[in-house]
């Protein structure tokens, strides 16, 4: 039987890809994936080299994230393999669509722990939506079409497909309709329960004080147009988690802004006094809640989400529906009615009192460099129109507080999982798959140092990206829970850094350093003008901390608002400085 | 409190891993987990007893329907159902005691499977109090190795109707070389 067959599984690797419209994989190639890379020459698919495989997932994941298409990721066995482990859980907490491919020793020796053989399947099994083993070629169409229909349907997540080297090398036929997978559509939402959407219209119609909180749901289900109409005619006002910004637009009257353990002070009251809450393809991740016990106590919650598992899972909620929100919002906007709570919002705009005035990017320019100011007029200089994409720490905090997203798909990060190093090659993939786009990487010197390397693939394949490198010389959001909660022992949060301007001098790329606001600008368009990547590193004050921030464990109100020092006196006077 | 679940998943290697790595790292608690053949071809079913309460059941059961690999979840929960246990038991039982020992296992209505020369080996089948109590009952004479294969379970009365509508089988590439 492996003697028939019309082509090799290797060859039939490439033809699945091709036929699932993958133009671009991310990958490294090694012994046992050797004959899939061997067949790839005869096909037009673009691969991209990376310096390391985690890096690769982490550009399938930015390109999947940038399109809303799926990424595709290749590596060899063993530690080509486990090396995708960081990626794929980075990619399964945040639901993108991915499929990684990887090679395995061949089927003879599976299980002898020969050469650069692991159980992968095994390892990756509880960071994958589903993963395979395929030691025969005959199995590659059908579980490489099967893989794409599981990495896409529902809630998105990432699936990995293990071949060994003799099922790449062995013959099958082409026969790509027997393949039609249908094993994802076991287990589609039920139909809607229109009992639980009468209620939900109660709940809103009733509701004085409601707010919605907008997920990274809306954008997958593309429901932004139907959401917009829901809060405009019901006049009900958003505020967004990590992953929904951008969702909605950032500058849209009724946005509200991030909410959660960096979220605005009064953004957090409100959902604190609310009295409906609408859960729009959110989780209630515990930094979005704080302490469960004492979260949005007077409200009633509506959660809709495509996946059942979340529904009740941190919250207890009052009307869930499990489905596409799109669905679902159809199904209610109808019977949606006018309303008019501009009492509500007056109070909620009321709550902002102070916070203005303590806004950091309204200090006067003193002569230090702030990170608030970098992303804020980062945000300026743009136009909000850039894809950023950030790393994990401080400066992600900052970028989601000051850089205001109205665009979908433009701010990506590692939201779930918080993975440092994400940031440079997710923004290399998000640049592949929207060339036409603006991307800027805002990374810390700690993230950034993680995955630098990548700036050698950026170079190879000819790829812009713009990088602003926040400095503070410490590994920042742990030095600032160190300050907070460790009585400032700063226990390995120091961090030297090479010289940024000659590593990018060494990588080909141009560089420059900023130290004070006044040179921001100058060296932004600078960056924009060159033809290829560019670095700016800002040295930024060293131990500023990111406010305002609901302490871990505690309830939303309880916020440690910015502290005085970064509020002039006379505005503390001036407003009475309550504490929300 | 025990819940019983009964999970249809397609046949293939590492079901079973998927099935209990998921109750492990969602922090379900397994009291018993059986899987066997079933009436159709290429499909297994589990019988798993959860140590839960009512919402932490709930969620694993959609936990479960999101695996690629099952077919069918149900939660037999207050349904009347037929829960059954198989155990073997090895009881020291001396010439002075074997007739008291067998007496007692005629009241469970239980059968000697065994018999060397100073224990005998009893094979018992039912629900797990039953299979408990015939435990109890032995004890005093000395239990010398205890197997049990965990309950097995089915709803009385007609065959539930499947929750999802069944499709025809996977197009199984191999039923050897799915998935792990």
């Amino acid at each position: 039987m492996s003697k028939a067959g019309t082509h090799t599984g290797a060859q039939l690797i490439w033809e699945c890809l091709t036929r699932e419209g993958v133009t671009t994989v991310f990958g490294y190639p090694g012994g046992a994936i050797l004959p899939a890379y061997d067949a790839m020459v005869d096909f037009s698919i673009r691969h991209v080299l990376v310096r390391h495989e985690q890096s690769a997932v982490h550009m399938a994941d930015g390109y999947a994230r940038a399109s809303g298409r799926v990424g595709v990721v290749v590596a060899t066995s063993g530690p080509g393999a486990t090396n995708l482990v960081t990626g794929l859980a980075t990619a399964m907490m945040d639901s993108t669509p991915m499929v990684a491919i990887t090679g395995q020793v061949g089927s003879g020796v599976l299980g002898t722990d020969a050469f650069q053989e692991v159980d992968i399947t095994g390892i990756t099994l509880p960071v994958t939506k589903h993963n395979y083993l395929v030691t025969r070629a005959a199995d590659i169409v059908p579980v490489l079409r099967e893989a794409f229909a599981v990495a896409k349907s529902g809630r998105p997540g990432p699936v990995l497909v293990d071949i060994t080297k003799d099922a790449q090398q062995g013959r099958a036929d082409l026969d790509w309709e027997a393949a039609e997978p249908i094993r994802h559509l076991r287990h589609l939402p039920p139909p809607l329960d229109s009992e639980a959407l009468a209620r939900a219209l109660e709940l809103i119609r009733h509701a004085k004080r409601p707010i919605i909180l907008a997920g990274h749901g809306i954008q997958m289900s593309g429901a932004r147009a139907e959401v917009l109409t829901l809060a405009e005619r019901a006049d009900i006002p958003f505020a967004l988690t990590l992953l929904g910004l951008g969702a909605v637009p950032a500058t849209h009257p009724l946005s509200l802004g991030m909410m959660g353990m960096h979220g605005e002070a009064w953004v957090n009251k409100a959902i604190q006094e609310a009295d409906l809450l609408l859960a729009f393809g959110m989780r209630f991740d515990d930094r979005v809640t704080g302490k469960l016990k004492e979260y949005a106590p007077h409200a009633k919650k509506i959660h809709i989400d495509i996946d059942a598992s979340e529904l009740g899972k941190n919250v207890p909620v009052d009307v869930a529906i499990a489905g596409d929100l799109l669905t679902v919002l159809r199904a209610l906007l109808p019977d949606i009615p006018v309303a008019d709570r501009s009492k509500w919002l007056k109070q909620i705009r009321g709550w902002r009192g102070d916070s203005a005035v303590r806004d950091i990017k309204n200090l006067p320019d003193d002569g230090h460099l702030y990170a608030a100011h970098v992303m804020h007029d980062l945000w300026r200089l743009t136009g909000g129109n850039a894809v950023v994409v950030t790393d994990v720490g401080q400066h992600q905090m900052w970028e989601a507080q000051y850089y205001h997203h109205d665009a979908e798909r433009s701010l990506i990060t590692s939201g779930g999982a918080g993975t440092m190093g994400f940031a440079l090659p997710a923004a290399i993939g998000a640049k592949l798959a929207r060339p036409e786009a603006e991307v800027w990487v805002v990374a810390g010197d700690g993230g950034f140092q993680m995955t630098f390397a990548e700036l050698m693939t950026a170079v190879q394949e000819g790829v812009k990206v713009n990088i602003a490198i926040i400095n503070n010389g410490f590994l920042g959001m742990v030095r600032q829970w160190q300050a907070l909660f460790y009585e400032g022992r700063y226990a390995a949060t120091p961090i030297l850094s090479p010289d940024f301007v000659k590593l990018a001098g060494a990588f080909g790329i141009h560089g420059q350093r900023v130290d004070t606001r006044a040179d921001l600008a100058s060296a932004v368009a600078a960056a924009r003008a060159v033809e290829g990547t560019a670095l700016i590193e800002f040295r930024v004050e060293q131990e500023d901390s990111v406010y305002p921030m609901v302490p871990a464990g505690a309830a939303l109100h309880e916020m440690i608002r910015r502290p005085s020092s970064q509020v002039g006196a006379s505005a503390i006077a001036e407003t009475g400085s309550d504490p929300v | 409190m025990p819940h019983v679940l009964v999970v249809y998943t397609d046949d293939e290697p590492g079901v079973l891993t998927r099935v209990a790595s998921l109750f492990r790292r969602r922090g379900f608690n397994i009291h018993s987990l059986t899987v066997g053949p079933t009436e159709r071809p290429r499909q297994s079913r589990m019988t798993v007893v959860v140590d839960a309460e009512e919402a932490t059941v709930r969620l694993a059961v959609e936990h479960l329907k999101k695996q690629v690999s099952v077919l069918e979840v149900q939660q037999l929960g207050d349904r009347p159902k037929v829960v059954r246990d198989l155990a073997l038991i090895r009881v020291a039982a001396g010439l002075e005691v074997r007739s008291e020992v067998l007496q007692l296992a005629q009241v469970f209505r239980a059968n000697v499977v065994d018999i060397a020369g100073d224990s005998l080996a009893i094979e018992c089948t039912g629900g797990p109090d039953k299979i408990d109590a015939l435990v109890d009952a032995l004890r005093p004479f000395g239990i010398l190795e205890l197997g049990r294969t965990g309950a097995v379970a089915m709803a009385r009365g007609p065959r539930a109707s499947p929750e999802v509508p069944r499709r025809a089988p996977t197009p199984a590439p191999s039923n050897q070389a799915m998935s792990v």
